[in-house]
């Protein structure tokens, strides 16, 4: 194993740490990207693959916009196997108080210069047939998308290597720091900076980083092409209380290019064990059949969970972790890893090239900590 | 008690023996039971309700496993191939 | 939708052979017995259909069954452990929860299937699996079939075929003559096998049975028309109407791994009472290790008689099994499949058949689950169960721990009745 010098050294093959060696490599850094198992393996391999402009608040807004544009510029080049599918998303209202939160969200993305449509109730019932009867309308993102992770995290990391980025996999690290990463036996590698982009794990090699896991479950169904033609996500967030701190389901569904139904979703507090909760798994299937009563006789072909890295204020920590000058952070995604890792790769180029970024760096500083708040809800 | 039962497969009146399952019914039609992502004809593999090639759709539920499904008597059976 | 809960002191989960006998070596006790089967009638694969009339050794051990107070429930799939000492199965109904006391796996196997190029067509099908759509009605009788791949199975089916009417071309056995005659000489010491094979060699007279001959391609447009066999180094092409083609059997550990039960070889691993390693759970038949109707109701009688506590009179039967094991380990020798298998798969040859993914895809990758991950082999309804063993022998690839559920089933039984609470806050995704 080669221990010599690198510009970077990123431990977390998933795709946050993908997009970061094709911004440090495409930027002539010499970079190394580490992973204890496959490319694309943890949350990446889980997740719903989405891309989504999300507003609770406007850091998460300029960022999610910000990544979603440039997966947008990257789209001609993205192999098939990426899947890369422009359903777009609705939000989906069903009640007046919820249609009110539609009126909101339209005249926010409007003024922002997202594209984006209020849908009435019968425009949200010829687009969405499948939604049960009865729903006061929908927002619509026409620029929203989905995607199949594993293999954009490995379009990303190939795309790296071809800028002579090396990655080792199978290698699990043990220790960061110091400019120095060690690994399980033994070997280090010297580094001029080392990010780390470790997700649900970062809190394991970077100790007392607010990163927190968040469970989640997903079931896919088979093949029904056209039942679900965009992602649909409830709005019913709006009747929670505080929602950051109880285990909670919410209506999320997505099309696959393949015509399988992606189901969920799904949070849970200090769950560490991987093996499915069936009582969360029954609530995210009620919660999705009351909106989608057709869903109950679809053949429901597996079921897994994941672990979401999870900040407090739900903006992830991009840049310099200020308790060791070679340690920089690029995790903390919570849902939005897919949509928001080509920006964070960006940022953290810009950070380290000491260069201005298209959207302000400051909100996902590590350095931040200190002052965390709760956002808006 | 009628030895024989029929069935419609794509449309089509089929006759076949009396507790015969869906895919052989669909076979005797000379339809395969399914079409695969790539576009190739698929048909019964494992016989036992395990491999899924013999999915069709039976009385509108789609993705049944037509190898442990008896055929009774008006049965409407559509394949996508 | 329908949710029952039925509650046994002794569950057993498979109504074939070891099932059976389970069964019935267990309703001397009085206890509460059941056995959940997912097909509708009982006898599993090897005793399915007519052959539970006309197999004498079958219809004796379903009329002693029949004679006891056992609960049949057919037509139910066991999908999933609600909870230690809950099983959850599906049915056309709706889901049943079945609470037991101890608990008899006897969930047998399925045929191994190797890819080669066109082995996707229509009417290529396994051996047991051509011989099972007879059974359900399939018209054989004129047909033209070609037989091949390895294991007794063969010969039986190729002798089924026969006398349904199809003309069975030839039978083609991978293994080699040598293998097959000191197979022969093996069980010439086994009563009820030597009648078998005998039998089936009278009936399969005039069928031609080629050892050391497998097949390279099955060939034709929309279904098969012929199929080219590798035969002493030289390949000969045989027009037929179907191909049974089959290597023998894998078993079905994936509700006994789910239940936490350490595999051994990819075996279900038992002690001599058939006790697994989770305590109140037993295992027979198949999925211990493929040894065949003989063995199978040998373990099932064990395993039903030590899971009612009469370990003395499961002990008489140690010698027979003993006898019978070393006929397991004969049928593993004799059908050991052949490097040469390997090769027949070529880089376009589609090797997981839900997602379409080819041979020269997985062939880049590391494991099982990076091809998981960057394929999608393995992630479609049949949940690795063809892919898996012909990944596990071309490319060594040990599939992952298994998760529920072990069978694809309607999304609305994945809710559990018990688990239901009032609608609580949601959050944003």
């Amino acid at each position: 194993m080669s221990a010599g010098k690198y510009d970077v050294v990123i431990v977390g093959a998933g795709i946050v740490g993908a997009a970061c060696a094709l911004e440090c490599a495409r930027e002539k850094m010499r970079v190394a990207v580490l992973d204890h198992d496959v490319i694309g393996g943890g949350a990446t391999a889980a997740g719903m693959g989405h891309i989504v402009v999300m507003d609770d608040s406007e850091a998460q807004f300029a960022l999610t916009r910000y990544s979603q544009q440039l997966w947008q510029q990257l789209r001609p080049e993205l192999p098939d196997d990426v899947e890369y599918t422009q359903c777009g998303t609705i939000w989906v209202a069903a009640d007046d108080e919820e249609m009110d939160e539609v009126h909101r969200k339209a005249s926010y993305y409007q003024r922002r210069g997202v594209p984006a449509q209020i849908l009435s109730a019968e425009d949200l019932e010829r687009l969405e047939p499948n939604l049960r009867k009865g729903m006061a309308g929908g927002f619509l993102v026409p620029e929203d998308g989905v995607l199949y992770p594993p293999c954009a995290a490995r379009f990303l990391i190939e795309k790296a290597q071809a800028y002579g980025a090396t990655v080792q996999l199978g290698a699990s690290v043990s220790h960061i720091g110091d400019g120095r990463v060690r690994r399980a036996d033994g070997s280090e590698l010297s580094a001029g900076v080392i990010v780390n982009a470790a997700g649900a794990w970062a809190p394991e090699l970077t100790r007392g980083i607010s990163v927190k896991k968040r469970k989640g479950h997903l079931v896919i169904t088979d093949r029904y092409p056209r039942f679900v033609q965009h992602q649909l996500v409830e709005l019913g967030y709006l009747k929670s209380a505080h929602a950051v701190s109880s285990d909670s389901v919410a209506f999320n569904v997505q099309p696959r290019r393949t015509g399988q139904v992606l189901v969920g979703s799904s949070r849970q507090y200090g769950a560490e064990h991987k093996e499915v909760d069936h009582e969360i798994l029954t609530r995210m299937l009620q919660r999705a059949q009351e909106y989608m009563p057709r869903l109950a006789q679809t053949s429901a072909i597996r079921v897994w969970t994941g672990f979401r890295a999870a900040t407090p204020d739900k903006l992830p920590l991009i840049g310099p972790w200020g308790e060791d000058s070679t340690v920089y952070l690029a995790t903390g995604h919570e849902g939005l890893g897919i949509t928001t890792s080509l920006a964070t790769g960006r940022l953290l180029a810009d950070e380290l090239l000491g260069r201005a970024s298209e959207i302000a760096r400051e909100p996902y500083l590590p350095s931040r900590a200190s002052s965390m708040e709760h956002a808006h809800v | 008690m009628s030895e024989q039962v029929a069935v419609s497969v794509n449309g089509r009146p089929v006759t076949v023996a009396s507790g015969s399952s869906v895919a052989a019914a669909v076979m005797v039609a000379g339809a395969s039971c399914r079409t695969s992502i790539s576009g190739e004809p698929r048909g019964p593999l494992c016989g036992m309700g395990i491999c899924y090639e013999c999915r069709t759709e039976i009385d509108g539920v789609a993705h049944k496993r037509s190898c442990q499904v008896a055929c009774t008597s008006g049965m409407e059976i559509r394949t996508d191939g | 939708m329908v949710s029952a809960r039925k509650q046994f002191d002794l569950l057993i989960v498979g109504g074939g052979p070891a099932g059976i006998a389970a069964a019935v070596s267990a309703a001397q006790s009085g206890k509460r017995i059941g056995i959940v089967d997912d097909n509708p009638a009982l006898g599993g694969q090897i005793w399915r259909g007519e052959t539970a009339q006309s197999d004498p050794e079958a219809s004796a051990w379903l009329t002693r069954l029949h004679a006891q107070h056992v609960e049949l429930c057919s037509g139910m799939r066991v999908f999933d452990v609600s909870a230690p000492g809950i099983l959850r199965a599906e049915s056309s109904e709706g889901t049943y929860e079945f609470e037991y006391g101890k608990l008899i796996l006897a969930t047998g196997a399925r045929e191994r299937f190797l890819p080669f190029p066109g082995w996707t067509l229509p009417n290529v099908m396994g051996a047991g699996a051509l011989q099972a759509l007879v059974k359900s009605g399939l018209p054989i009788s004129g047909k033209r079939v070609v037989v091949a791949g390895t294991g007794p199975l063969l010969l039986a089916v190729a002798a089924y075929l026969k006398n349904h009417g199809a003309k069975v071309v030839a039978i083609y056995e991978q293994a080699s003559r040598a293998a097959l005659a000191k197979f022969a000489l093996k069980i010439a010491g086994q009563k009820s096998k030597v009648a078998q094979a005998f039998s089936l060699r009278r009936e399969l007279e005039d069928v031609p049975l080629i050892t050391g001959a497998w097949p390279m391609a099955a060939k034709g447009s929309g279904v098969v028309q012929s199929v080219l066999i590798s035969r002493g180094g030289k390949h000969e092409e045989i027009a037929c109407d179907f191909l049974a083609c089959g290597f023998h059997l894998v078993p079905n550990t994936e509700l006994a791994v789910l239940l936490g039960c350490r595999l051994q070889d990819g075996f279900v691993q038992v002690d001599e009472l058939q006790q697994t390693s989770q305590t109140n759970v037993f295992c027979a038949g198949e999925p211990t290790g493929i040894g065949g109707v003989e063995l199978s109701l040998i373990e099932g009688q064990i395993a039903g008689l030590a899971a009612i506590g009469k370990e003395d009179e499961a002990q008489d039967l140690f010698t027979s099994r003993r006898k019978m094991d070393s006929f397991a380990e004969a049928l593993d020798r004799t059908f050991a499949l052949r490097p040469e298998l390997k090769a027949i798969a070529s880089a376009e040859t589609i090797v997981c058949r839900c997602e379409d993914v080819k041979y020269g895809q997985l062939a880049q990758q590391q494991s099982w689950r990076a091809a998981k991950l960057h394929t999608r082999c393995g992630m479609g309804p049949c949940q690795g169960r063809v892919c898996g063993p012909a990944t596990e022998f071309l490319l060594g690839w040990t599939p992952e721990s298994v998760r529920p559920p072990i069978f694809p089933v309607a999304l609305e039984n994945l809710i559990s009745e018990a688990h239901q609470q009032e609608k609580q806050h949601t959050s944003v995704m």
